[in-house]
């Protein structure tokens, strides 16, 4: 008997995913699995499912803590104006408070802690703390009418990733590595760095980059920049590449021997996936050894090498967007300013910002920005109300900022009220921001479903629109 | 063509496949599932999506006349309007809108028309309905069957010509079986005595040895915790660790015990509620209690409380039920007869259970809840020495003659002094957040309004004598929670820092509410400089990281010199008067007015005063004079005269004498040391677990959308969904009375969803593949009948787990061999007709134990503490509150099975989360079976793997005979057979080559074989140990390694 004829089992199951969604993300070679227990796909035709896209990979610089929007991008010069005074009760009643809940009835308002001003041939209002930015403004959309649902760090990250706060659903990196696998043979198609500096740390959680319900080969692989880059890609002690080859060669012999006699196509997956450890063990490397980049790149991002830092962190995440990385998401862990925002926020903001603006300039400069999509923003934003001399957690209005990729560059769209507190115009939801990212991959966001328990799950729950405003024609 | 269209039937239509006129369509496999995902969206249960009166999801309300014509007319297609709205090409009248997601395929309508045209026969969905006992089928082929699963079985593989397959060979037999019941293969001589020509046990006898291995609990115990998303951490934000092994202890135990299914649920839903329930009993109801829990600053409490409850209608509905009950929080049942009333109904069940929206841990016995203490076994036999000397000590603390003359001595001493206390009436009080106060007659001040979690009170008084010492007293009050002193929901208060200020400074709080080194020097040269301070109790609880180890007098006046959330505080002497006293420093007095700061910045739970008063003494040595600070039954019992005092008033002042006795001060050291050796042999051996405890329950609401803020909808009382049967109870019911409905026989799902799980464990697949959701959504079993046997045999065994079990493993069925056919792999290419074994991955924490079981070094002990095998470093980075350092176990505690792993929610174990161990946050009911590179590193590269290969090795080289021989041995042990020689001559150029390459580089083979702790006992030399590490090695990674066939 031919031994690959038995491969009709394989050949069953990519046609039950006949040339639609899950197919596409088999194709991925890198991730692929194909298990007895293989979930049940629920395919769409491939030509229905991508439509015009315009975006290849994304780049999230999640700045973790709540960035205060009234000190970054929402300028609010009322606020100014009434700082110190009693917060109107009419706004804050009925509302949901984090911190300042013992406070509720003895409310202030503080006003901006740094000044603004107009950049560009746009206009687009942002902080002088982040004098970078600035310089990029007719490059990026600036989204001022953000709003969420969860006033906590941990669930707001949650929702911010998987569009839910329940935990247990799969996180936007792994929903669009499902819907279009990687582009890279070598490396992981969705790759989380962290840094750290500024505010108090807030711990985050690694279900902020799990695959949730979906197999586990989409999930987030985290870069460390201390120790191993991926975890477990260093040979054991005392065994150099050569001898680790040899186990690795000679286990593939094995297992091709087993097939002889015993077939089963879960080997080939098996072997396939051995060669793919032994190729990452050295591209991982390759990718995290930045002395192949010039001195002027370095003073670009303001990084004298791979040190951890979120400068650094942009620098790697430029290469691993040249090797075809899909997901790309840096955490910046330092925006939680309850006290001290004045200092503290100035602070943080000189952490992220030439690293930032210089990202997007680098992308440009290399033509990848017209398919890179840069998100850069927080999972909620801050109160108008002071807590101390800092600001409390805020879900009613915040701010975000994105480029690239079918992005319109130099506009601000949507705004808050006068006092920074509530979206009031062209409100956009965390699920909006699902939505119009996987437009710009040509996806409905309403198609992208997987079957668990029942029920046919997306990214976007239940709501999300598409923000077309933002969008260039 | 026949034989494909049964096997549509079978397979539910995966494949679609054509409609043949003269078979009968099948309203459950084929029907229901058709209008379920395409019509209930908005024809079905969700009362808030429908625009329609006509429900497709009852069969009235389908075959109700709608105005001279009917959705469906059973037998008249013509007549059908379902029939003329799918088909037409109108956009406007087609269902399912052209707008709508979902589009009906041309076999779909087929069978739609071909069903109506059939008689439209209409069943209730099957999972809901109770089983019913089925007659046996009959079988052409009556030697296959050894017990009714095969008949079942059988009879389905007869109706579509497919042979069973034979057997497999017995080795695969065995060591299935091995990996099956107790998670390891079997060892050398097991396969020995099974292969041996005389006194081989049979196959039976085999399966019985397994199930009375304690180790069939481990490996049962894996798919229970993903069930009931069993951690070793709270889930939320810091996901800090929490002691909850004792639960998994008991799981295993109970399936040890073959604990019967229904006391089982019994034990974990309402062991509390039991009469006199046992330790073990109270922990099994730490069930209710594993769900993610917060200690996230600015949580608000009711949100967090909302989290929890729905989790747990979640979880419990997952994991007894297997229905998706949750997805009826916020709206109706999209799919399944259940109503969003009925989502918070089954909530009130839970309601008494006591509990916190946020955990703050202001000490540590309350930090996460009620939890009972669970002594390690041996903890008697260790302590019996030390409680022996204990006891010897304290029979020399005893009032002899000579003590008595000594007390009496102190006792006339102590009457005589006089520290001319005087209270200070206040002239002023403020405070940083705005409370409400009030100055009483005894010139105390009691608290009240706003109770923010920190403040600081500003007081002045007039001194009208030259004050050498101050007094703060803490008093009790009704008005304060645990009648006070302070405003703590328990009762306490924490005083970081106490400071008198020279002058009238009221009205400057917001300079003194900073720590006093931060003040305006004009401020800081009037702070008048306290020492000595002491206190009439000092909170020893929580207070273990402080120098002091306790709440100590002396930090409310160390300037937060140890951080500004420790002072002093009283608990448990809540509801009682108690003191607090200072010095002041040199020969300084007080006179005038003075400012007292009272900073409260503990931070959490409102631990601030409720009720105090500040007094002054003039007596220089008022605070150091060591009659001072006497506890007040003591003071009150000596101020009596001797005669006036009862017996017990009199042993209160000489048990406290005997506590300061001078010449009782070696006896009483020594006794001191003793104590605490003992505290620590506890602490040592014993193990918290939380546990359910019911209080008046809280009052639940339907929330509409699942909003918590609403309080618009109704008040429910505890009900179990009308779909699954409802229940009159008399009165709230309890959760017992849930656990009992749960384990009724009239029940339809609890004892289907239980044996389709065990079923997975055994054949890689349910019965019913989607073992979450039996509802309308999931998938219909391909042997519905053989379920409902399994079922019935389940209860009527008296919920027998190991007798099920025993029937499955000891079924035809089961020991058919796994190997693939070409005949099946097109048309059953999932194997769900069974006509072989499947084959599938180990289970993550079977993979670790395998390679710890071939190597020797795996640890056999049965329960206790988590253990934390080798971990990359830094993988705790990202926690915080507190931040982290994971420190690998030592010695056994590093060998221990992947069950007792430690569980962190937020960072899994990675070799665990590879190999697609849940973080369990949320109830699992199957886990994936991924292949991925990152699985590939773990296996190569992991220095647990790489340490069970060198001592893997190590065994290897203590085997008599040639390297063939060894590399034999190699294979019997890894994979229960014997070696090829093909694999073999591969093996041994590895060797070879390795073996050359290890002696020219001595220093690579000892950092390989410095890999882990555990220290070698082999005499061989580095070369040949690190060569035939590189085979073990290369062993450990193939496919077979981790395969279960």
């Amino acid at each position: 008997m031919e031994p690959l004829q038995l491969l009709q089992s394989r050949r069953t199951f990519l046609g039950r995913a006949s040339a639609g969604i899950g197919a596409i993300a088999l194709g991925s070679l890198i991730n692929r699995d194909a298990t007895a227990a293989a979930p049940i796909y629920r395919p769409m035709g491939a030509a229905d499912i991508v439509v015009r896209p315009r975006c290849k990979r994304v780049i999230h610089l999640y700045m973790a803590g709540g960035p205060s929007h009234l000190e970054t991008l929402d300028y609010k010069p009322k606020l100014a104006e009434w700082d110190g005074q009693p917060m109107p009760k009419s706004v804050t009643d009925g509302q949901q408070i984090a911190q300042l809940q013992g406070q509720r009835n003895n409310l202030k308002i503080l006003g901006p802690q740094h000044g603004f001003r107009k950049c560009g041939r746009s206009g687009q209002e942002i902080c002088d703390i982040l004098p970078h930015i600035q310089t990029i403004a007719d490059d990026i959309c600036i989204i001022r009418s953000m709003h969420t649902e969860q006033i906590n760090h941990d669930p707001a990250h949650t929702l911010m990733n998987t569009g839910t706060s329940i935990p247990g659903r799969p996180s936007m990196g792994s929903w669009l590595l499902y819907g279009l696998g990687s582009e890279t043979q070598n490396l992981p198609g969705f790759v989380v760095l962290t840094s750290v500096g500024g505010g108090q740390s807030q711990p985050i959680a690694s279900r902020q980059w799990h695959s949730g319900f979906l197999p586990s080969r989409f999930q987030g692989v985290e870069f460390r920049s201390q120790g191993e880059p991926v975890l477990y890609v260093t040979n054991p002690d005392g065994v150099d590449r050569q001898r680790q080859g040899d186990v690795i060669a000679t286990v593939r012999q094995l297992n091709r021997l087993g097939l002889q006699t015993d077939y089963d196509p879960e080997v080939e997956t098996k072997i396939a996936q051995y060669e793919l450890a032994f190729r990452m063990q050295m591209s991982v490397p390759e990718l995290a050894d930045i002395s192949d980049e010039p001195q002027s790149i370095l003073d670009m991002y303001g990084t004298k090498g791979a040190d951890g830092s979120f400068a650094a962190n942009c620098l790697l995440a430029r290469r691993l967007a040249e090797r075809g990385v899909r997901f790309i998401q840096l955490y910046h862990r330092g925006w939680d300013h309850h006290g001290g925002i004045k200092d503290g926020i100035k602070y943080t903001a000189s952490l992220v910002d030439q690293a930032s603006a210089a990202l997007v300039t680098d992308l440009k400069q290399r033509g990848m920005l017209d398919d890179t999509l840069v998100i850069w923003g927080g999972e909620f934003g801050r109160t108008p109300m002071a807590q101390g001399n800092g600001r409390d957690h805020h879900i009613k209005g915040f701010s975000c900022w994105m480029a690239g990729a079918g992005i319109r560059p130099g506009l601000t769209y949507g705004a808050t009220d006068e006092l920074g507190y509530a979206a009031v115009e062209k409100t956009f939801h965390v699920n909006d921001l699902h939505a119009t990212m996987l437009h710009l991959f040509g996806i409905d966001h309403t198609r992208l479903t997987y079957r668990y328990r029942g029920r046919d799950f997306r990214l976007t729950d239940v709501s999300g629109h598409v923000v077309n405003e933002i969008l260039t024609s | 063509m026949k034989r494909l269209f049964y096997l549509g039937l079978v397979i539910g239509l995966l494949f679609g496949g054509n409609v043949s006129a003269d078979d009968r369509v099948h309203f459950g496999s084929q029907i229901k599932p058709i209008l379920s995902d395409n019509c209930y969206y908005c024809h079905g249960p969700d009362a808030g999506q429908r625009s329609t009166d006509l429900r497709l999801d009852l069969k009235d309300s389908a075959f109700s006349d709608l105005g001279g014509y009917a959705a469906i007319v059973p037998g008249d297609v013509q007549a059908s309007e379902l029939v003329r709205r799918i088909q037409t090409d109108d956009d406007d009248e087609r269902m399912p809108p052209p707008d709508h997601r979902k589009k009906l395929s041309a076999t779909q309508k087929e069978l739609l028309v071909q069903w109506i045209a059939q008689g439209a026969d209409w069943s209730e969905h099957w999972a809901f309905q109770p089983p019913v006992q089925p007659v046996d089928p009959v079988v052409t082929n009556r030697d296959w069957p050894i017990n009714f699963i095969d008949d079942y079985v059988l009879a389905r593989l007869e109706q579509e010509h497919i042979q069973p397959s034979s057997p497999a060979e017995w080795r695969t037999q065995l060591r299935r079986l091995s990996f099956d019941l107790i998670g390891l293969s079997p060892s050398l001589e097991q396969l020995r005595q099974y292969s041996g020509a005389r006194d081989t046990p049979s196959y039976e006898q085999i399966v019985d040895r397994l199930l009375a291995s304690p180790h069939f609990g481990e490996r049962m115990a894996i798919y229970w915790l993903d069930l009931v998303r069993y951690a070793d951490s709270v889930g939320y934000h810091g996901d800090q660790p929490i002691s909850v092994s004792p639960y998994r202890d008991y799981v295993i135990d109970a399936f040890n015990q073959n604990m019967p299914f229904d006391r089982f649920t019994r034990e974990q839903l309402a062991g509390d509620l039991l009469e006199k329930p046992t330790r073990n009993q109270l922990v099994a109801s730490g069930y209710n209690r594993l769900g993610m829990m917060s200690a996230e600053g600015g949580v608000q409490p009711e949100e967090y409380l909302n989290k929890y409850a729905s989790d747990r209608v979640r979880t419990t509905a997952s994991v007894w039920l297997g229905v998706t009950l949750g997805c009826a929080e916020c709206h109706d049942h999209k799919f399944d007869p259940f109503l969003t009333r009925e989502f918070y109904e089954f909530s009130a069940f839970f309601a008494d259970i006591k509990e916190r929206g946020l955990y703050d841990g202001s000490h540590q016995s309350g930090k996460w809840g009620p939890s009972i203490e669970v002594p390690d076994e041996q903890l008697p036999d260790l302590l019996r020495p030390i409680d022996a000397d204990i006891q010897l000590l304290q029979q020399t603390l005893v009032e002899t003659p000579d003590i008595l003359r000594a007390r009496l001595a102190w006792e006339q001493k102590v009457r005589h002094q006089n520290f001319n206390w005087q209270p200070l009436p206040p002239s002023s009080f403020d405070s940083v957040h705005k409370v409400t106060s009030q100055i009483n007659e005894d010139h105390s001040v009691s608290i009240g309004g706003d109770n923010p979690n920190e403040n600081c009170y500003v007081i002045t008084a007039d001194v009208d004598h030259d004050a050498r010492a101050f007094r703060l007293e803490v008093l009790p009050d009704a008005a304060l929670p645990k009648q006070g002193p302070g405003r703590a929901g328990n009762g306490n208060f924490v005083v970081s820092e106490f400071i008198a200020v020279g002058g009238d400074h009221a009205g400057k709080r917001d300079e003194l509410k900073k720590a006093v080194g931060q003040w305006p020097d004009e401020l800081k040269s009037q702070v008048i400089a306290l020492h000595q301070a002491t206190a009439t109790i000092e909170q020893t609880a929580g207070g273990e990281r402080h120098p002091d180890k306790k709440w100590s007098a002396a930090s409310a006046i160390d300037q937060d010199q140890h951080g500004r959330s420790w002072g002093w505080a009283v608990l448990p002497a809540v509801g009682k008067p108690n003191e607090w006293v200072a010095q002041i420093a040199g020969d300084s007095k007080a006179d005038g007015t003075v400012t007292f700061v009272i900073q409260q910045y503990h931070g959490q739970g409102s631990h601030t005063l409720g009720r105090f008063r500040l007094s002054s003494s003039p007596v220089a040595d008022a605070v150091a004079n060591p009659f001072h600070g006497l506890p007040l039954e003591v003071k009150v019992a000596i101020d009596l005269p001797r005669g006036d005092r009862t017996a017990e008033q009199d042993k209160t002042i000489a048990d406290h004498y005997l506590s300061i006795a001078p010449q009782l001060a070696e006896a009483r050291n020594k006794l001191e040391q003793l104590k605490q050796q003992r505290q620590q042999v506890v602490d040592a051996h014993t193990r918290t677990s939380p546990i359910s405890v019911s209080v008046p329950p809280r009052e639940i609401r339907v929330l509409p959308r699942g909003n918590w803020m609403d309080k618009s909808g109704d008040i429910v009382q505890p009900n179990v969904p009308r779909s699954l049967g409802g229940k009159n109870w008399t009165g709230p019911a309890t959760r017992l009375q849930l656990a009992d409905w749960m384990v009724d026989r009239r029940n339809p799902l609890t004892a289907r969803v239980f044996v389709n799980r065990l079923w997975r464990m055994f054949f890689g697949n349910g019965l019913s593949p989607v073992l979450d959701d039996l509802g309308a959504q999931g998938q219909p079993p391909t042997h519905p009948e053989l379920l409902d046997r399994l079922a019935i045999e389940f209860m009527e065994s008296g919920w027998d787990i190991k007798h099920m079990v025993r029937l499955i493993v000891t079924s035809q069925t089961y020991r058919q061999s796994s190997s693939l056919r070409q005949d099946l792999a097109d048309i059953d290419p999932d194997n769900r007709l069974l006509a072989r074994q499947s084959r599938f991955r180990l289970d993550a924490e079977l993979i670790r134990d395998q390679a710890l079981h071939v190597s020797g070094l795996l640890v056999t002990r049965i329960g206790g503490r988590s253990a934390n095998p080798y971990q990359p470093a830094g993988l705790y980075r990202h926690l915080n509150f507190p931040t982290r350092k994971y420190q690998a176990s030592v010695g056994d505690a590093q060998y221990r099975r992947g069950v007792y792993t430690h569980w962190q929610r937020q960072y899994l174990h990675p070799a665990m989360k590879t190999f697609d161990a849940p973080p369990r946050e949320e109830c699992t009911a199957a886990r994936p079976r991924s292949s991925t590179p990152l699985a590939a590193l773990v296996l190569l590269n992991d220095p647990s793997y790489v340490e069970a290969a060198r001592a893997f090795a190590d065994r290897v080289l203590e085997q008599d005979g040639s390297n063939d021989d060894k590399m034999n041995w190699i294979f019997l042990t890894a994979f229960s057979r014997p070696i090829s020689n093909d694999e073999s001559n591969l093996l041994q150029k590895l060797l070879q080559e390795h073996l050359a390459f290890f002696a020219e580089h001595p220093e690579q083979a000892q950092q390989l074989l410095s890999v882990g702790q555990s220290t070698s006992m082999s005499a061989a030399p580095p070369d040949e140990r690190a060569a035939w590490t590189s085979v073990c090695r290369a062993v450990i990674n193939m496919h077979e390694f981790i395969l279960r066939k």
